[in-house]
């Protein structure tokens, strides 16, 4: 088979630079096996993250060819014929080596979100809901945190509002609360106060980049946004509201 | 403008990452889309301009452009300066007859200076529905501001980024647009209906179904708007309890899914529709029909 040339970026935060690579490549190899293949034959010290191998796992995330995506889920003949294969880390988090980076802001911002809060449940002890009512959540279910949304996002990657924006991968992660048929909690005012959905502009590049193809514009931010324009911003739903004395979920900040 | 010559010279961060507007290390197409729906905006910003400014060959026989869609007044003759300084009265070709406009003629106080086209009073609502629609939000978000231009490509001045708070937070009344876009679909469905009589007869000819085309493109284009889709049904939770919002949504979502193929395709066709009736009234075009 043909040899590729990669180009790895190596070192941390206090510098490093891309250094060349060239092995063999053999039928049906990811970018992630290339890797493990340059690390046993020529830099026994490169770091990668990896768990899977399956998309699953979420944890190869980087940007291979300035396009950020899982390595474990990158073939090989998905990239170009020809030229130098370029592999960085992602460049939204802070860089601990190599090809990895401190994803632990994402979970700080998990601990933000208030937790699924259900009734009491019917009198045998069970809760009942139809299929109807699960779908739209069983989407946002599929996320497996590679956190690839958050890196590609731009108001987090180059506008830097990480104090103002929790990112699409929670966006997506209150969605599937808000709409879920049993919780009872309120989110919206978190949603818009805290979380910061007005900073989102739905340019749509977290869904671009979703490997578990999640629509999470669409699907998720969008309806989110819908939400809390009936809250906050549509005045005549606010009259409607006075005057009925408010909605299921009534308005706790 | 993508190009790594002109970064900054800061600008290779830890990790190899470029840090200017429109730098990235891609390496696939990602210029086509943006430009491609620049040229697409501004070419029907320039065409629906033009075409407003005219005030003339908007109406031939039963066809009535979608861009002069209600007529609230009419213009029937406007004066004119000859080159010997006479000034006459001269018909406007293609105009709407008084009887299909809602309060008849243009009203006396409209000032002399300021130039009127039936247009001029109606393209704000579409307008306003189209600008502030989540997925042309994205496209000229993108392609004429540049955040992002594309995924992982550095956006423009990164200081100045607020998303949609602040100066833009008037994107949240998509709503009210929205239901003056449906008002027009069912006006512009009716502008079709009579697409389809001539005095008084039944017929059928090229204009009637470029007018069925128009209404019905805008039609599902206008039905899988996202606050559409979240007031039908989008805002609840327990869908088996609400079949009816549930099937709405359900519709919704199909044409939701087709949101940016609508967009295109109706804006598209609201340009040719006028462009059609403008052609057929000036001549360029036959008016093939059954009405001979
Ligand atoms: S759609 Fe919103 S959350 Fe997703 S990448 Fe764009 S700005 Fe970020
Ligand atoms: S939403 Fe998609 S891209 Fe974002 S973290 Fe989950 S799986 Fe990854
Ligand atoms: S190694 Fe688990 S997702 Fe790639
Ligand atoms: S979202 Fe596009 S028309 Fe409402």
């Amino acid at each position: 088979m043909a040899e590729r040339t990669f180009e790895i970026w190596r070192g941390d935060r206090s510098g490093g630079e891309f250094k060349e690579y060239t092995e063999e490549v053999d039928e049906g190899m990811v970018v992630l096996d290339m890797l493990h293949r340059i690390q046993a034959r020529q830099a026994n010290d490169l770091s990668i993250r990896w768990n899977c191998k399956a998309g699953k796992c979420g944890s190869c995330s980087m940007e291979i060819n300035g396009m950020p995506r899982l390595a474990c889920m990158t073939r090989m003949n998905q990239l170009p014929a020809e030229g130098k294969i370029k592999v960085q880390p992602m460049k939204t988090f802070p860089l601990i080596k190599d090809l990895v980076t401190d994803v632990s802001w994402n979970y700080r911002q998990n601990e933000r979100i208030r937790p699924f809060k259900p009734p009491a449940p019917d009198s045998d002890g069970k809760y009942r809901f139809q299929q109807a009512d699960a779908d739209r959540v069983q989407e946002f279910r599929k996320c497996i945190e590679c956190f690839l949304c958050q890196n590609t996002c731009h108001v987090l990657r180059d506008h830097r509002k990480q104090e103002h924006f929790v990112g699409p991968r929670f966006m997506i992660r209150v969605a599937s609360l808000e709409m879920h048929p049993l919780d009872t909690d309120d989110r919206i005012p978190d949603l818009k106060n805290e979380f910061g959905s007005g900073w989102c502009n739905i340019t749509r590049c977290c869904t671009e980049v979703c490997p578990e193809s999640i629509n999470i514009t669409d699907n998720g931010i969008i309806p989110m946004k819908e939400r809390v324009v009936d809250r906050y911003y549509d005045p005549v739903a606010r009259i409607l509201r006075a005057i009925t004395g408010g909605g299921k979920k009534l308005p706790t900040a | 403008m993508s190009t790594e010559a002109n970064r900054l010279p800061t600008a290779t961060l830890p990790g190899g990452h470029l840090d200017c507007t429109g730098c990235t290390h891609r390496t696939d197409d990602w210029k086509t889309g943006p430009t491609a729906t620049f040229l697409g905006l501004l070419l029907f910003i320039v065409y629906s301009t033009a075409a407003a400014f005219q005030g003339e060959h908007y109406m031939y026989e039963n066809y009535l452009s979608p861009m002069y869609s209600p007529v609230v007044f009419t213009q029937l003759e406007r004066t004119v300066t000859t080159p010997e300084g006479e000034t006459l009265k001269v018909a406007i070709p293609g105009a709407a007859p008084v009887e299909h406009a809602w309060f008849g003629l243009k009203p006396d106080a409209w000032p002399e200076w300021l130039p009127f086209s039936p247009a001029f009073l109606i393209l704000a609502f579409p307008g306003a529905f189209r600008f502030t629609c989540y997925y042309y939000r994205k496209a000229y978000y993108r392609s004429f501001w540049a955040n992002p231009i594309g995924c992982a490509v550095g956006p423009f001045r990164r200081g100045l980024y607020r998303g949609e708070t602040h100066l833009l937070l008037f994107q949240n009344l998509h709503r009210y647009a929205l239901y003056f876009a449906i008002v027009f679909i069912g006006i512009l469905y009716y502008d079709a209906y009579m697409g389809f009589f001539r005095h008084g007869e039944f017929g059928v000819g090229l204009g009637s179904i470029v007018l069925l085309l128009n209404a019905t493109f805008l039609a599902c284009y206008t039905f899988g708007c996202h606050s559409f889709r979240h007031l039908v049904g989008g805002r609840l939770n327990w869908f088996s309890k609400s079949p009816l919002a549930h099937a709405l949504w359900k519709r919704a979502s199909f044409l939701n899914e087709r949101h940016m193929f609508f967009a295109w395709l109706s804006l598209f066709w609201v340009g040719f529709t006028d462009f059609f009736v403008r052609a057929t009234s000036m001549g360029w075009i036959p008016d093939i029909s059954t009405w001979g």
